[in-house]
């Protein structure tokens, strides 16, 4: 019974994302900035990755240790880990989300200087961490104690804000597929972060991406690393389960 | 639904506001600057209308093509002032509205998107758009 209950919470949140076919907003994308992802030797977020995975093995703190350190094995250790993200974090007994717990990590148990977010410590780790998990599919945590952050970020995408008075939901559920300007609108799923933006000219996180559609609706964003945030990760985790992780993506 | 849009109602009091909201009138050459204009009208973000010179239209929206001979004056400055009166689930922002917006940008705040005198800009030109787009 209490297995059940937590699959039961999340049935309702994929209602809407179901009702239409999901689609990454891979799919969105012209064939040569298509390429431009799935070829390795051209992505741009591959050079993120290179950098974490040398960070990744660099020894950091008092204690001289890196990340390898508590975490051999890379491959088997941290694949999948990205595609479970947002979960709970038992420390502070709230949501975390992967460049949450990668900063955790970092500062409480290797004792180095903290990872702002959106440095380039932090996106290179995140898209290394990520890049583990390609092709995986996302696999939010059934943890009941995540249901109460779905529900907020479900709200948080279905409020209208900003002097423009929009919500995530009407554009991303009820536009999707049309154009706004000559964007084509995605549907927001949350399958290839960090990843490498033609726009931003460099990686970026997903709560830069919620950001951008915040401030260009004309709303105040919220701070990084907001429990807001996460909760929409949380909330878009659960929109696009199952579908697979692609980081680190590229986008227009 | 669809036949009431089709042909304004003559009961047309809720559907329209007849009182400019300045004294000196609209200037449709401003107006057409304006609904251009990606930072300030926004309109072509949303709608496709007659603007050859300008790419990358939206399509959420109708064709503003023909608006000048669906709608008279006082039902499109509604549309501008507040769609939302007509439709509280329209996504077409109130171009004159301040209250009962949620968590907006500092810039922003207590400001409308549009004066009073560019609303009344853009309703000239709106006016002009007599013929409806081909189909
Ligand atoms: C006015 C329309 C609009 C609103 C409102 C809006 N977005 Fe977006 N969003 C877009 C467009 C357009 C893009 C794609 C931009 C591009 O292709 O460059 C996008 C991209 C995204 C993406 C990236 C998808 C991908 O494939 O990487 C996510 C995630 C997202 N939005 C989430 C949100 C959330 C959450 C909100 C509300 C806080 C929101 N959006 C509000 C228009 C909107
Ligand atoms: C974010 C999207 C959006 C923006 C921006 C926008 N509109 Fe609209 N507009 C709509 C939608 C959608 C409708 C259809 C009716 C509805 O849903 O309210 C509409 C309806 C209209 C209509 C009535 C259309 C008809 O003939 O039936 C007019 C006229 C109009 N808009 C003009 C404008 C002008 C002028 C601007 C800019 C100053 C503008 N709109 C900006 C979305 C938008």
């Amino acid at each position: 019974m209490k297995r059940a209950l937590p699959i039961l919470l999340l049935a309702p949140l994929c209602l809407s994302a179901s009702a239409q076919e999901r689609r990454s907003g891979f799919e969105n994308m012209a064939r040569d900035t298509q390429a431009m992802q799935t070829d390795d030797t051209a992505n741009p977020g591959m050079l993120w990755v290179l950098e974490g995975q040398s960070l990744w093995h660099q020894p950091a703190g008092p204690a001289a240790q890196s990340c390898a350190s508590c975490h051999q094995n890379t491959e088997v250790s941290m694949r999948g880990v990205a595609a479970r993200y947002p979960a709970w974090d038992e420390a502070s007994a709230a949501p975390i989300d992967l460049a949450g717990r990668i900063a955790q990590c970092r500062e409480t148990r290797q004792g180095a200087p903290p990872l702002a977010r959106e440095s380039q410590g932090l996106l290179s780790l995140s898209a290394y961490v990520g890049n583990q998990s390609r092709g995986l599919p996302i696999a939010p945590p059934a943890d009941p104690r995540m249901d109460a952050a779905r529900e907020q970020g479900r709200a948080l995408y279905t409020a209208r804000r900003g002097q423009l008075d929009l919500s995530c939901a009407q554009c991303h559920d009820d536009n999707a597929g049309r154009r706004l300007a000559g964007s084509t609108i995605p549907q927001a799923h949350p399958t290839g972060y960090p990843l490498y933006r033609l726009e931003w000219q460099t990686l970026g996180s997903l709560q830069r991406r919620l950001r951008g559609c915040m401030t260009g609706v004309r709303a105040e964003p919220f701070a990084y690393g907001a429990s807001e945030y996460v909760a929409i990760e949380a909330f878009l985790a659960s929109r696009a389960q199952g579908m697979a992780l692609e980081t680190p993506a590229v986008r227009p | 639904m669809l036949l009431l849009l089709a042909s304004p109602p003559a009961w047309a009091q809720d559907d329209a506001i007849s009182t400019p909201l300045t004294a000196s009138p609209g200037d449709a050459t401003r107006g057409r600057a304006l609904v251009a204009d990606r930072q300030r009208g926004l309109c072509l973000l949303c709608h496709p209308g007659p603007f050859p010179e300008e790419r990358f239209q939206g399509n959420l929206a109708p064709d503003l093509a023909g608006a000048g001979s669906r709608w008279n004056e006082g039902q499109l400055r509604l549309r501008l002032v507040d769609s939302k009166r007509l439709n509280p689930d329209s996504i077409m922002p109130s171009y004159y509205r301040t209250e009962g917006l949620n968590r907006v940008g500092p810039a922003f705040r207590g400001r409308t998107v549009l004066s009073a005198q560019e609303i009344e800009d853009v309703l000239a030109y709106l006016l002009t758009l007599r013929e409806e787009a081909p189909r």
